[in-house]
């Protein structure tokens, strides 16, 4: 290697050292000058993490409404209810022969004495019925359909089809308010989407607002950085660190926010759960999320004092 | 080192602060440039930093032709010009010694570097004992002296100074004339705009005298 090439190498390790020294430099100052203006600074944090926590927070609601309904999807039913003339011997046959079906996975029988005896200790009206005379239920088949079978139209083929087999009176596809449950999140989906969108533009302008008038307060040392030869992407650098650090800090702040809500839900929620004797356990933002939290909040602020940095800084030019 | 070829300036407002402006300064000079007040000098300085542009003719300095110089290379000039300012344009929240390093942290030398130059160029102004002083509590003349120690900490080739003993008494004044010819006399080009007429004839150095945005005068010295 000739010296020169060797000299030019030093010379470039030394910039990129110096360039990292500004901006490990640039990180610090701008974070201590945020801890100098320490009231101002956390009312800027609060705002922004609040404006983050509520879309965050919605949807972590929704994903855990998502979640519930999954479980209710998948044991999609068909009830077949018989007339009242089949008799439990002519039902159980009438079960045996619907699940040999290849659009059937499963028949249940369950007997106008089960019916009963189900609905006496399940509705409280235990002694109405006593009295009674005779069982007004008819027997019931709960048809479970194959996999195959699943999707909305092929389950109606299948509704039509068990509803025309002989002795059957009526047969429920007892899925639609399923799916109107379906229909409500993927709308609230949307909602949260559209809010996350308008509160991420809240908090960009909010950053670039708060850059703008750093950039305002430091205007003569701009002009002096300017005048000794400080590049565009120098007298950049702190700015664009105080955006971090506030679309970092905010992040965190709505982190806080959703994770001690989901907290204080976590009993309530659980007691509930348990008197529908669900399984459901609230899950929060997890390991990904939180990161993705924390991105996108440095990112927000990296961007939103990148606007007001290239509107704003351009116009101070020594004079 | 400079080279004015038919310069002229006009503010957009429609003021003509110079008309066919030509000069050299060439390396190794000290320079002084005076006239009255609002004769042009601080425009001459301005297009010399590519603070403004010319409206015609060209500036050339230490080889860069200036008219075909991108903004983007507009930061690498200045680092080669040290300026001092009549007003000083030091940074008040900050101490004597991160005002003086400025200039180095922004070429990006290394802290040892640094801590080095600052110091020499402090103890060439005879300020080393003030480095961690903030600005306010200096008087005038030791801010100027910061400034100077800035403007020269870089070591540039070149060296501008626009009124630099403006509001200092005539002892100060002659003190920091006499700093400016010991850059001088290690290799640095000086030219400094100045209106006190006594003081800088008795140095023997060239003078560009400028009268209402015309060069009347440049050359002989004071002698």
């Amino acid at each position: 290697m000739s010296a020169g090439a060797s000299q030019s190498r030093t010379r470039l390790l030394g910039r990129l050292q110096s360039w990292r020294a500004h901006h490990v430099h640039s990180a610090r100052d701008s974070l201590s000058r945020l801890r100098g203006s320490p009231f101002s600074s956390v009312m800027t944090l609060l705002v922004i993490g609040i404006a983050l926590a509520l879309p965050v927070g919605m949807n972590v609601a929704l994903e855990n409404a998502r979640s519930v309904s999954v479980n209710w999807d998948s044991p999609a039913q068909i009830s077949l209810f018989l007339r009242a003339e089949v008799s439990e011997d002519a039902a159980s046959s009438l079960a045996e022969r619907l699940s040999r079906r290849g659009d059937v996975a499963d028949v249940r029988l369950v007997t106008r004495q089960q019916a009963l005896s189900e609905f006496r200790q399940l509705s409280g009206f235990g002694d109405v019925l006593a009295n009674l005379e005779d069982n007004p239920l008819p027997n019931l088949l709960l048809v479970t359909p194959a996999p195959a079978a699943l999707d909305g139209a092929r389950m109606g083929l299948l509704r039509s089809s068990l509803e025309g087999e002989a002795g059957v009176e009526r047969a429920v596809l007892d899925m639609e308010w399923v799916q109107r449950l379906n229909a409500l999140v993927a709308l609230s989906q949307r909602i949260v989407t559209a809010l996350g969108l308008t509160l991420a533009l809240g908090v960009l302008l909010v950053i670039g607002n708060t850059i703008r008038l750093a950039i305002e307060n430091r205007r003569e040392e701009i002009v002096v950085v300017k005048l000794v030869g400080g590049s565009d992407a120098f007298v950049r650098r702190p700015f664009l660190y105080t955006g971090f650090w506030y679309g970092l800090g905010g992040a965190i702040i709505a982190w806080l926010v959703v994770t001690l809500t989901l907290w204080y839900l976590h009993g309530p929620l659980s007691a509930l759960a348990l008197l529908y004797q669900s399984d459901f356990v609230l899950s929060g933002l997890g390991f990904a999320g939180s990161l993705l939290l924390l991105c996108t909040g440095a990112l927000l602020g990296l961007v939103g004092a990148w606007v007001a940095v290239a509107r704003h800084l351009s116009a101070i030019e020594p004079r | 080192m400079i080279a004015f070829e038919r310069v002229s300036k006009r503010y957009p407002e429609g003021h003509d602060a110079l008309t066919e402006v030509s000069f050299r300064v060439e390396s190794d000079e000290m320079v002084f440039l005076t006239g009255h007040s609002g004769a042009g000098k601080s425009t001459l300085l301005k297009l010399i930093m590519l603070m403004e542009r010319p409206t015609r003719g060209q500036v050339t300095v230490n080889g860069h032709t200036l008219n075909t110089l991108r903004p983007g290379r507009i930061p690498q000039l200045r680092r080669e010009i040290g300026v001092v300012f009549q007003n000083h344009q030091l940074l008040f929240d900050r101490t004597v010694y991160d005002n003086v390093a400025l200039p180095l942290m922004i070429s990006g030398y290394s802290h040892r570097e640094i801590g080095r130059r600052v110091r020499a160029a402090l103890d060439k102004v005879g300020l080393l004992a003030r480095e961690k002083a903030m600005p306010v509590t200096l008087s005038g003349g030791e801010q100027q002296r910061v400034g100077i120690a800035r403007a020269v900490v870089n070591k540039p080739s070149l060296l501008l100074a626009d009124e630099p003993t403006g509001n200092l008494d005539p002892a100060l004044s002659a003190e920091i004339m006499q700093l400016f010819e010991q850059f001088n006399q290690v290799g640095v080009t000086v030219l400094i705009a100045s209106h006190d007429l006594p003081l800088i004839s008795r140095l023997h150095h060239r003078i560009l005298t400028l009268r209402q945005g015309r060069l009347i005068a440049q050359g002989g010295t004071g002698s």
